[in-house]
């Protein structure tokens, strides 16, 4: 017979006895509670100022040259007008030459590894490329300056120039002194390289084992399966790779402020100097002539901060989007 | 030999001949062929191997050479009067960047006083209240502040300190380098607390541990290891940010400690004696980077060691 | 037809022989239980009573709800998000689920062992033993008596002679079994009125198996233990009382004896035959 709900039995002396009194610990739950939530609250918080604060160094500025502060060319401190293209054009043709010099290679490395490599290699050798994103930006400049510097300007602008054909277009044109869009485009491409591998590295490792096998199944070879099989599925990851290797490119300072010359023009020629709006604002901090240079300063800033977060924010959606067709 | 199969059934694929049959003209000229382009495959196959893992040698390269002329030329010049002294003037033999090395360690120690409790903390945060809006907001925004050029945080510092206090400080600096330390440490921590099991939590509970105890005393000490290790690399990062530093420290000549003062660090020292005319300043400068990669590279090592012999396996 | 499941020999300790059911009092009890993971109901209704000084055994097939009813004993089942409980727990007389009734401090009296062994990995023996009694506050006892509760529990897991030279060393370094035994004396250190095992030997080895059901046998003596169990032949060990649950609802609970031989309910019998289950 199952034994049914009994009445209580009263206590006795030496029982237990549960208080009933609220431990302080009740307290120090909510207190922790809160805390941790004021602690994340301040990255939302930090980030608001940021805007803030750059959008108001930058408003007087923008409010005297209004749009047209991105088209003009013009940057004249003693006459107080200040056009930002230059800047924008040289980050722009910066970040691209990087780009192009960097995507082969770094795709090139992360099928290399994720595929190819036997795995005693895998390691030391991903270390290695990973390793060049730990280098700070000012000691690629410094080495920039001695030493790929003069390397460009002693050998390889004249190669260049002596190639038939393209050797003679406005692309090479001009004397090679040395700082230059291809030289900071260059360091730019080593400074970005990790950053795309490593993403492209992971995506490909991410591919699902039955994409594969399935090519092999099929009778494809290694090298078949990676390009009709594997790089297609993880495509948007790789893309979302590059754009943040891209999105690193536009606001690269140190390096680039040492190597590019530092002149507001833009020219076709990649020998000749130029300027970036992070290298820009940089290289005319320190000696800024009155409040609206340095507003304009500011203004280029902004314009930084507002292109990168869309290149970012871009970037991060592809590579969120591969990882969740992943796991479906 | 007739061949008496049962009829067949439309999903089972051909029974092949009882005896392979001579190959006609045809057939072989089709092997051939398939041959060939099988051959064409199998060297194009070992043709990509190769252009691979040329890239990846092409990629190492730059790490050898920049590593290699670093020692060649900054070697020379490191003894111990470069850790103790301050810059002489140029023209001077000797001085060294000891005060840039006091003043990258007083902005780290800044650094992480602003940006360890807020980065633990929001990690904390993440890691108790996954799936929640305002939690994926904050791990989204934290991406966000992780992709912001260290210039336009270095802008932000200026305006919000170095303007109203009318001068830049050390304490503008360790502001702005504490940001950027915000969203590494908020990642590491969140994920070392996940890692750490769910049966450790209800263990503690089930003692009668409050949940603020279990969280602080039980969870976070069980994962003090990797997020130490994850300050660790953060810290390895900023150490050699110069762009946040134009705007905020200013870089000074002389011994400096003070938070409220401008003061030396080591990236920026390197950034003016590079670009200075003087070749005896160019010479410290490539000491200074020896040292800072020195610095770097240690700490990276010491982290990615720490992490793979806590959990066996290598990543990749 | 009901068989005898085989019985390993009860060990020979000199323990008084269980009371006549019934005998001694009721210290924790259930009424109209019901346990929610959101809108699932994963314990239905549930009354049952345990008593002092007996180990009472709840046996039924996997996701009958037997160790969701275990969590509610002690309050760990509200700690799952969207859990929900209705009904009534008492403990000594006193519901715990009661208005201003903290679940700290039921835990405090109601110990709870689980199937994986938990060591905190950053404590040493010693200190991962006395890890319940720190947490007393101003009632913490002083050093030398948590080194003498420290034996103590440790006596009683059997574990002393094993690491009384090293108190010091981390728990990790110790094997499964010992693991648990650790978990149980801790459980044990801070003196429980209850005792709640959630299929304790599961992942252990045999002899480890053997060492903790004399141990669960052994401590009737002195404090009420409940043992959820997959495992019948356990359950015919070590208990005094089983209670059968399937699908949320507790089908029958009598003296371990007549459970197994005369079982009242068609359901547990088939379940002890192994129709099912």
């Amino acid at each position: 017979m199952s034994e049914a709900a009994r009445p209580l039995v009263t206590t006795r002396p030496d029982d237990t006895g549960i208080a009933a009194r609220i431990e302080g610990s009740a307290i120090g739950d909510s207190v922790y509670r809160w805390m941790i939530t004021a602690f994340a609250l301040c990255i939302p918080i930090l980030l608001l100022f940021i805007a803030l604060e750059v959008g108001a160094a930058a408003w007087p500025a923008l409010k005297v040259f209004g749009l047209g502060f991105l088209t003009s060319s013009d940057w004249d401190p003693p006459h107080n007008i200040f056009g930002a293209a230059p800047a924008i054009y040289g980050t722009i043709v910066s970040s691209v030459i990087a780009l192009l010099i960097a995507t082969p290679l770094a795709l090139g490395v992360a099928i290399f590894l994720s595929e190819f490599a036997p795995s005693w290699l895998r390691q030391p050798v991903a270390f290695l490329v990973d390793l060049l994103a730990a280098i700070p930006s000012v000691v690629y400049g410094l080495w920039g300056i001695f030493v790929l510097q003069p390397l460009l300007r002693d050998h390889v602008m004249p190669f260049l120039s002596s190639v038939p054909l393209i050797g003679q277009s406005a692309l090479f044109e001009g004397p090679a002194y040395g700082p230059s869009m291809l030289s900071a485009g260059l360091i730019l491409a080593i400074m970005v390289l990790p950053f795309t591998s490593a993403v492209s590295r992971e995506v490909l490792l991410a591919v699902p084992r039955s994409q594969r096998e399935a090519a092999l199944a099929l009778g494809a070879t290694k090298w078949e399966m990676i390009a009709d099989a594997v790089v297609p599925y993880a495509r948007s990851g790789i893309i979302g790779g590059i754009i943040l290797g891209l999105g690193r490119a536009l606001g690269e300072t140190m390096a680039v402020t040492m190597l590019i010359g530092n002149v507001h023009k833009i020219s076709a020629s990649l020998f000749a100097p130029g300027y970036t709006m992070a290298s820009l604002i940089a290289n005319e901090f320190a000696e800024a002539t009155g409040d609206l240079h340095l507003s304009a300063l500011m203004a280029v800033g902004a314009v930084l901060f507002v292109v990168t977060l869309i290149v970012n924010g871009l970037a991060r959606w592809l590579v969120w989007r591969v990882s969740r067709e992943a796991q479906s | 030999m007739t061949d008496v199969s049962p009829p067949r059934r439309p999903t089972s694929p051909p029974k092949p001949p009882g005896r392979p049959a001579r190959p006609s003209g045809m057939q072989r000229a089709a092997a051939e062929r398939t041959r060939t382009t099988i051959r064409r495959r199998r060297v194009v196959n070992v043709i990509m191997v190769g252009v691979t893992f040329g890239a990846a040698i092409l990629a190492t390269l730059p790490l050898i050479f920049i590593l290699g002329h670093l020692l060649a030329a900054g070697a020379s010049l490191i003894n111990w009067d470069f850790f103790t002294q301050i810059p002489k003037p140029p023209g001077e033999a000797g001085g060294g960047m000891a005060n840039g090395m006091v003043g990258t360690l007083v902005l780290i120690l800044a650094a992480s006083a602003f940006g360890l409790p807020i980065g633990i903390g929001a990690g904390l945060y993440l890691a108790e209240n996954r799936g929640t809006h305002l939690a994926n907001a904050v791990r989204f925004l934290s991406d966000v502040l992780n992709g912001l050029p260290s210039i336009v945080v270095g802008i932000f510092a200026w305006q919000f300190l170095v303007k109203p206090m009318g001068k830049f400080t050390a304490l503008a600096g360790g502001v702005a380098l504490g940001a950027m330390m915000i969203p590494l440490v908020t990642r590491t921590t969140e994920e070392m607390i996940r890692i750490v099991p769910v049966s450790l939590r209800e263990a503690a509970l089930a003692l009668g541990y409050s949940r603020w105890r279990t969280s602080l005393v039980v969870v976070l000490r069980t994962a003090l290891p990797g997020i130490v290790t994850g300050a660790l690399v953060a810290v390895s990062r900023i150490a050699g940010e110069t762009a946040p530093l134009l705007f905020t420290v200013l870089g000074n000549q002389f011994w400096s400690v003070s938070l409220r003062e401008p003061i030396a660090a080591l990236p920026l020292q390197i950034f003016n004696f590079a670009i200075s005319p003087y070749d005896q300043q160019h010479a410290l400068a490539w000491a200074g980077a020896l040292v800072l990669i020195g610095i770097v590279l240690i700490i990276s090592l010491a982290a990615r060691f720490a992490t793979r012999s806590r959990f066996g396996r290598g990543g990749d | 037809m009901a068989t005898e499941p085989p019985r390993a020999p009860r060990p020979t300790a000199t323990v008084a022989p269980p009371a006549a059911p019934g005998a001694e009092r009721i210290r924790l009890e259930s009424t109209a239980l019901c346990a929610f993971f959101g809108s699932v109901e994963a314990v239905r209704d549930v009354s049952i009573a345990f008593r002092d000084r007996e180990v009472t055994a709840i046996i039924g097939p996997s996701g009958c709800g037997k160790s969701t009813l275990l969590r509610c004993l002690n309050r760990m089942h509200e700690t799952v998000p969207k859990a929900r409980v209705t009904g009534a727990v008492s403990l000594d007389g006193q519901d715990i689920y009661a208005r201003g009734i903290n679940a700290i401090e039921v835990r405090r009296h109601v110990g709870m062992v689980f199937q994986r062994p938990t060591p905190f990995p950053t404590m040493s023996i010693r200190d991962n033993v006395a890890a319940g009694l720190r947490i007393l506050g101003r009632d913490a006892p002083a050093r030398a008596e948590t080194d003498h509760i420290v034996e103590d529990a440790l006596k009683r897991t059997a574990l002393w002679d094993e690491v009384s030279t090293r108190l010091k060393d981390s728990a990790v370094g110790l094997s499964g079994g010992q693991q648990q035994r650790l978990c149980i004396a801790r459980a044990l250190a801070t003196r429980p009125a209850v005792l709640l095992l959630d299929e304790p030997t599961a992942s252990l080895d045999p002899i480890s198996t053997q060492k903790v059901e004399e141990l669960v046998y052994e401590l009737r003596r002195d404090m009420t233990v409940v043992i959820v169990t997959h495992n019948m032949q356990q359950a015919a060990r070590v208990s005094d009382r089983t209670a059968f649950m399937l699908t949320g609802e507790l089908v029958e609970f009598a003296a371990t004896n007549a459970l197994f031989t005369t079982p009242s309910d068609s359901r547990t019998e088939s379940y002890i035959t192994g129709r099912f289950g």
